[in-house]
């Protein structure tokens, strides 16, 4: 295979691995603070049980984001030198801007946090959960605002020609502020959130099931939902608003995302689809002109679509980004709806009597996971050809000295460490839930 | 050109990115010494102490292997980029090591069976010896120098290019200096006949390293070409070398006297000396090329804008103050010798 393949294969592979673990710590970390919270002001054992078992969880999910994310830092440099080069300039000074003040910040508490509990006062403690959980999500900022760069580049100058080429910084926070920040940055947050409450559903929904911790875990349980129903609504909102970007600023993602072909013509909206991308067309079900509504609040005003860029400018797996992007958006209205109706039950005063939405919930870990690589997928896929979008190719960004058999070998290699660390995640996982020794009740 | 206090930003920036790496090869220095000592390390209970003293602070010290290499990214990409490619396959191998060593501190515990333990201690102890060896296999590369060409990119050997007698060297250099300042780490963390069997350890992991330091400072003068230079034409360069010897020589004398946390102190120094001393020989250059001199990669030809070096000199006045803070706080909390607890592993 090719250099270029492998690497993208590589760096993907890494990326999605690394991904399944941050927004589980931040949205972990978030109910962390609130059972630490709850305990301080009201003093109830349940709440530190809670906050207790729960670290240990969170623990697991932090260690594993640190370690898989160090290696992106160095991919960037092995695999991509040319990518290094041209964007050093920008891109660095966002993740310098990570290490000191997001992982500096989350590393330091981060040891008081897990082994402080019988060194530090309570406040302290719940100073040091703040503290990790601020800075997962001020890491989340930065390396946001550096990928966001990558989709909607602002705050530069190109200076050079051709492959010597490379963007320099002009002003810095039109550079962090770049028309996809924010979106981008609100909808990962919320992202995280998510994956976060349904883990903690998902687990509780477990113990309800299972008649285990029954009184514990109904309060957990309670606070869970509030979060994922306030959350699984404000992503439609955030999603939105992404959207509307991409409309704006990366037109050809826009259109990929909805296999949309027909140049400048009214586009719909597909619930269920498969592009050709051979035919230029798509098969599915379609709102007709709803992404015109969506857009620009009118069914028939034109969308501009694949045919308006010529080939070599548009992304080359079409369908792959149709699918991921309607595999997301599905997952969250599901996500939308089951929580909704879970309130529901909640105000009816029903809401752990039926043992099949408790079942449903168990499930219901998978649904944010899922979401969020879908997610990723569509944004970084659907931004190709270009590695930064209009100004380099993927194709252009490599390593002139790698070779493919050396990025072979290291694919090989972390195939291999991350398939072994993936059962050790799911089996120390579940023996931590099926142990639960925080949460036997203490005579 | 952009100047601060009479020096330019490059310079400046070259400075900070030596002094973020020297604070990784001092705290994670103890940190992997520690995990390269854990095999002679006989009994369970050592072993959950000596992974458990390290336990609340090494994601901390791991902040500077982030942000150093961020700097050296941010600063001076056209160096990262060079570096990180024409060294694929030790870097490579480091990341895999680092990952499987952090698994390694957090699964050795986890269960109580004998051959999990057993296996999850050669996995850390391999680990730690191979990080602390890759490292100063990179180093032992950059003094060296690479093959690169006029477009500043690397035209050497792909896959063993990174092998030379020298680098290899110099990772042993490295392995038997962080043994050093691993062992008297941990003499702090220690009591009893633990303590005990690591001020033997100490002596070892010392002789270990006066010998292949002697060999490779040797091999260096002898062999490296353009070692001297720079102290040729900059006399005063020589206090350097000399204070390296001194703090080097030191340790013995401390060892003799027992005073273990002075020899913390002074390998530590040892470790800030000798990464100043490479920083001396090589500036301003920061990969020479084998090819021809006027290929090498100075911090001139591979810095960022002045404007971008200017806004990260700014964070790093600000964020260097707030983690010097955080991290006083997290090794007060933990100072002491290791008590094991509940929260331990």
């Amino acid at each position: 295979m090719e250099t270029e393949i492998l690497a993208r294969i590589q760096f993907a592979f890494t990326v999605a691995y690394h991904y399944i673990y941050p927004p589980l710590s931040i949205g972990i970390g978030l109910l962390l603070v609130i059972f630490h919270a709850s305990y301080l002001k009201t003093g109830d054992k349940a709440y530190e049980n809670l906050t207790k078992f729960w670290l240990k969880i969170f623990a697991l999910t932090f260690g594993y984001g640190v370690a898989t994310g160090i290696i992106m830092e160095f991919e960037f440099g092995t695999n991509w030198a040319v990518y290094s080069r041209f964007v050093g300039d920008v891109f660095g000074s966002a993740l310098a801007a990570e290490g000191l003040f997001a992982f500096g910040l989350e590393s330091t508490f981060l040891g008081i946090l897990l082994f402080g509990w019988n060194r530090v006062s309570p406040k302290m403690h719940f100073i040091s959960a703040v503290g990790v959980l601020l800075g997962s999500m001020f890491s989340a900022i930065w390396i946001v605002v550096a990928n966001s760069w990558q989709q909607t580049p602002a705050g530069f100058h190109i200076v050079g020609e051709g492959l010597n080429a490379r963007a320099e910084i002009t002003d810095f926070w039109a550079m962090v502020f770049n028309p996809s920040s924010v979106d981008r940055i609100i909808h990962v947050w919320q992202g995280a959130f998510l994956a976060g409450a349904f883990m903690v559903l998902s687990v509780h929904a477990y113990y309800i099931y299972k008649g285990k911790f029954v009184e514990i875990s109904r309060k957990a349980f309670k606070i869970a939902l509030v979060i994922a129903v306030v959350f699984s609504l404000a992503q439609l909102l955030s999603g939105h608003s992404s959207a509307d970007g991409v409309a704006k600023n990366q037109p050809a993602k826009l259109a990929a995302m909805e296999g949309h072909y027909p140049a400048n013509s009214p586009a719909d909206l597909y619930l269920l689809g498969w592009v050709d991308n051979e035919k230029e067309q798509v098969a599915g079900i379609a709102v007709p002109g709803g992404l015109s509504f969506l857009i620009h609040q009118d069914f028939n005003a034109p969308v501009q679509g694949l045919w308006n860029f010529p080939k070599q400018d548009r992304p080359s797996q079409v369908n792959a980004v149709f699918q991921f992007y309607h595999i997301m958006v599905a997952i969250g209205m599901a996500m939308i709806a089951l929580t909704l109706f879970a309130l529901l039950m909640w105000f009816r005063g029903k809401l752990f009597d039926s043992k099949w939405l408790m079942i449903v919930f168990i499930f219901s870990v998978l649904l944010p996971q899922i979401a969020n690589q879908a997610g990723w997928f569509t944004a970084e896929m659907g931004r190709q050809p270009w590695v930064v979008y209009g100004l380099l190719r993927t194709s252009d960004a490599l390593s002139e000295s790698v070779k493919a058999n050396q990025v072979l070998f290291s694919l090989i290699l972390f195939f291999v460490l991350y398939t072994l660390l993936f059962a050790l995640f799911l089996y120390s996982l579940n023996k931590k839930i099926t142990t639960a020794e925080d949460l036997q009740p203490t005579a | 050109m952009e100047y601060f206090l009479g020096i330019d930003y490059p310079t400046l920036w070259f400075l900070i990115v030596g002094a973020l790496l020297s604070a990784y090869g001092i705290l994670e220095g103890f940190d992997l010494g520690s995990g390269s000592l854990h095999i002679f390390l006989r009994q369970d209970q050592s072993r959950r102490i000596n992974i458990n003293a390290i336990a609340p602070i090494w994601d901390a010290n791991q902040v500077f292997l982030i942000i150093g290499g961020g700097a050296l990214f941010a600063g001076f990409p056209v160096m990262y980029a060079a570096l990180m490619s024409s060294m694929y396959i030790p870097f490579m191998v480091f990341l895999f090591f680092l990952v499987l060593r952090a698994m390694a501190i957090k699964y050795r515990s986890a269960e109580d069976k004998a051959w999990w333990r057993t296996a999850w201690d050669w996995i850390y102890f391999v680990s730690n010896v191979s990080i602390s060896f890759l490292l100063g296999v990179v180093v032992g590369n950059v003094l060296q120098g690479l093959a690169i060409d006029k477009d500043l990119e690397y035209k050497g050997g792909v896959f063993f290019g990174f092998f030379s007698f020298y680098s290899v060297l110099v990772g042993l250099t490295s392995v038997s200096l962080f043994m050093m300042q691993g062992a008297a780490f941990l003499l702090l963390k220690t009591q009893d006949k633990l303590y005990a069997r690591l001020t033997m350890i100490l002596r070892n992991a010392v002789v270990f390293f006066l010998v292949s330091f002697s060999f490779t400072s040797l091999y260096t003068l002898v062999f490296i070409e353009g070692v001297v230079e720079n102290f040729r034409e900059e006399p005063e360069y020589f206090i350097v070398p000399v204070f390296t010897f001194l703090a080097v020589a030191n340790i013995p004398r401390l060892i003799r006297q027992k005073k273990y946390e002075l020899v913390f102190v002074f390998s530590s120094l040892t470790t800030a000396f000798l990464m100043m001393l490479v920083a001396l020989q090589l500036y301003p250059v920061l990969l020479p090329s084998t090819i021809d001199s006027k290929f090498n990669i100075t911090i001139y030809n591979a810095a960022s804008s002045m404007k971008s070096l200017e806004i990260m000199l700014l964070f790093a006045a600000v964020g260097t103050p707030l983690i010097g803070l955080y991290m006083w706080n997290l090794y007060k909390t933990f100072r002491g010798k290791v008590e094991l607890d509940d929260f331990s592993y």
